[in-house]
Parts: C-alpha cells; sequence; structure tokens
C-alpha cells in the first residue's frame, strides 16, 4: 500500500458518499453541496491521472459554474411543495437493485478484460499535454469539427435557456 | 502505482450511483444533479483511458473537453425548463409534469 | 508531475483545516448554556425576518447562466491560447471564428436586456 494508494482510496470513498448523499438528500441545497464534494473528488482523480488541465476546469466549470446554477435553480423553484415527504417514486426498491446489478455485471465483464490491471506508463516530462490539446483542437487533421460544433451548441442553449427562463412580457 | 481497474470500478460505481437518483429521484432538478454524476463517471473513464491505455494521443482529453460543453449545454437548457415549468405549473416534480403523457 | 500537486494538496488540506478547527475547539473549549434569544439566527445583530428559503429573482439564474457559457468558451480557448505559437494561420482563424460565434450570443443577451438588472 503506497502514499498514492492510500490517497485513491481516501478520495474514492469520499466521491461515492457524497455521490451517494447527493441522490438520498431530501434538501436540495444539501443535495448540490454534496455534489460540490463529488465533483472536487472527480477533479483531484483527474490530478493523479496527470490530467491537471481538465482538473482545473472541472473546478472552474462544474463547481464554479455549474454548482452555482443548480443552487441557484433551486432557490428559484422553492415553494410550497418543497420538502415533500417521499423524495423517490415508487420504483425506487426495483431500481436501486438494477443499479446494484448492473455494477457488478459491469464490474464482472470488465475482469473478463486482459487490459483490466493495467499499469500506467509515465508520461515524458517533455511533453506539454495543453499544446498538444490545443494543437489537436483547431487542427483539421483532429478535433475542428467538433470544436466549432462546440460553439454554436453553447450558442443554441445560452439562447434557448435564455427564452425559455425569461418571464414572457406582460406577465 | 495505481492500476487501471481502481478507476474503471470508481467510476462505474458512480454512474451506478447517478443512474439510481436519475431513475428514481422525483425532483427534477436532483434527476438533473444525478446526470452530473453520470457525466462524471463517463470523463473519469475516458480520461483514465487516455492515460493508461493512448497516452500518445490526446483523444481522451479532447473527448472529455467536449464533453464538458455537452454538460454544460445541458444544465443551462434543463434547468430553465425546469424553471419555466415550475412558473407555470408550480411543481418540479417530474411525475406530474404530465400534460404530454396519455 | 504530481511532485508538483502535492503543494496544491497541502495547501488544499491547510485551508480545509483552518476553518474547521476552529468549529471543533469551539465546541470543547466553549461553555454551552443555550437559551431561546441565544439560539436565534445571527443576522447583524437585528431580529430577522421572514423565511430562510425565500424564492430568489431570476435575474440570478439569467446572470450564472451566461456566466456558465463564458466559461465553458475559456475551457477551448485556453489550450487554444497557449498553442497560439505553434498554430497555423488557418487555425488562428477558427478560434476567432468560435469567438464571433459566442460573441452573437452576447450580443443577443444584451439586446434582449438579458444583463440589465430589473
Amino acid at each position: 500500500m503506497t502514499p498514492i494508494q492510500l490517497v485513491f482510496l481516501f478520495v474514492a470513498f469520499a466521491t461515492l458518499w457524497a455521490a451517494f448523499m447527493v441522490v438520498t438528500r431530501n434538501n436540495l441545497v444539501h443535495a448540490a453541496l454534496f455534489l460540490v464534494i463529488a465533483l472536487f473528488g472527480v477533479a483531484v482523480l483527474f490530478v493523479m491521472l496527470e490530467a491537471g488541465f481538465l482538473a482545473v476546469i472541472q473546478v472552474l466549470v462544474y463547481i464554479g459554474a455549474i454548482a452555482i446554477l443548480m443552487i441557484f435553480a433551486v432557490m428559484l423553484t422553492r415553494g410550497d411543495v418543497d420538502d415533500i415527504p417521499d423524495i423517490t417514486n415508487r420504483y425506487a426498491g426495483w431500481v436501486g437493485l438494477v443499479a446494484v446489478l448492473f455494477f457488478s455485471s459491469l464490474v464482472i465483464l470488465m475482469a473478463q478484460w486482459p487490459s483490466f490491471t493495467a499499469l500506467a506508463k509515465p508520461i515524458l516530462s517533455s511533453r506539454d499535454t495543453i499544446v498538444e490539446l490545443g494543437t489537436a483542437l483547431v487542427s483539421p487533421n483532429g478535433y475542428v469539427i467538433p470544436f466549432e460544433v462546440a460553439s454554436v451548441m453553447l450558442l443554441a442553449a445560452l439562447i434557448g435557456a435564455l427564452v425559455v427562463a425569461r418571464p414572457r412580457k406582460g406577465k | 502505482m495505481i492500476p487501471l481497474s481502481w478507476y474503471l470500478i470508481l467510476a462505474a460505481g458512480l454512474f451506478c450511483i447517478g443512474f439510481y437518483g436519475v431513475l428514481a429521484r422525483r425532483n427534477a432538478i436532483a434527476i438533473l444533479m444525478s446526470i452530473e454524476l453520470m457525466l462524471n463517471a463517463v470523463n473519469i473513464n475516458l480520461v483514465a483511458f487516455w492515460r493508461f491505455l493512448a497516452p500518445e494521443s490526446i483523444s481522451g482529453q479532447a473527448f472529455a473537453v467536449i464533453v464538458f460543453a455537452v454538460a454544460a449545454a445541458e444544465v443551462a437548457v434543463g434547468l430553465a425548463l425546469v424553471i419555466s415549468i415550475y412558473r407555470s405549473r408550480k411543481t418540479v416534480i417530474a411525475e406530474e409534469i404530465n400534460l404530454m403523457k396519455w | 508531475m504530481l511532485d508538483q500537486w502535492l503543494f496544491v494538496g497541502i495547501f488544499v488540506s491547510i485551508a480545509a483545516v483552518f476553518p474547521l478547527l476552529p468549529l471543533v475547539m469551539a465546541r470543547f473549549l466553549a461553555p454551552r448554556k443555550p437559551n431561546r434569544i441565544k439560539q436565534e439566527t445571527y443576522e447583524c445583530g437585528i431580529e430577522t425576518v421572514g423565511d430562510t428559503w425565500v424564492q430568489f429573482k431570476i435575474q440570478y439564474y439569467v446572470y450564472a447562466l451566461v456566466f456558465l457559457i463564458f466559461d465553458i468558451e475559456t475551457v477551448f480557448l485556453y489550450p487554444w491560447a497557449v498553442s497560439f505559437d505553434v498554430l497555423p494561420l488557418f487555425a488562428v482563424f477558427e478560434g476567432v471564428l468560435f469567438i464571433l460565434i459566442l460573441a452573437a450570443g452576447l450580443f443577443y443577451a444584451w439586446r434582449k436586456g438579458a444583463l440589465e438588472w430589473s
């Protein structure tokens, strides 16, 4: 058991615990705060996978913007329907069973795969993955189409969400 | 050293917790939060596969960046819809939004 | 590379312990004699008015929404900007096109008055 493995296990259990709290808390503000813990755990995992840029983005976008948007939406939709006694629908027991079965079958299936226990080869320290990512995102042989489509998608999301969320005139 | 299997099992667990949340929760915002958990599990997998199996190309990270953009767009529009529905029908319970069901 | 992140980890741990320590210490050291007035929510010394869970204005959501979209823009533009020196001219214009498409969204939000606090 090396220190890095201990760190991984701690982060993994914290993430799973927080994720479990997200789906079981009745108070949605608490659920959103547990979501922040889970997202931060994933950011730490990105660091351990040597994807530092994605870790920073995870904190910046998920925790800094998406979680905040969630909390605002919770605040906006709080009314007398809040704190409903049963937070899950009537299929919750079956769904939980299916989720456990799905998890175990995933693990069993993956265990058959020869690369399942592969170890990481060290990445050369001379490599700059951010420059590589930037080059790949705009190179015609790489991801330029997804790059430009992403901007159109974000434009559509911005306009669509503004149209839907803003109150109609005269109301 | 940490083998690939640890990351994959963690991502599978996170995905299944999100899966449970999506199908079992009644509040629409809680469902969106669970979808975020599932997208994060997918991102862990993408980055882990990049790191362990194909570190020489950058594709795994590029995929993860696109997933970030999709997740942001999904949350922006999804929450706007929830707020809009709340404004007209005073509910965020997914089962009670049944105007188009038969 | 992980060695560099060790320092970030140490800072995060210190930052987490720093506010937690006084809270834990206060629990053990401070004498506790609660009564009804002491248990009230503290709000700048005046009495609290109304419920804690109030309805927010939609404007908060609209601001956070515009922020989120342009936050995502940085995700794409940061690697582009870092690799600016090695990119061909064609690729630079792709980035500019990306910015222009999203600037249209900002222009729309501006014209629709989404950025105004009504």
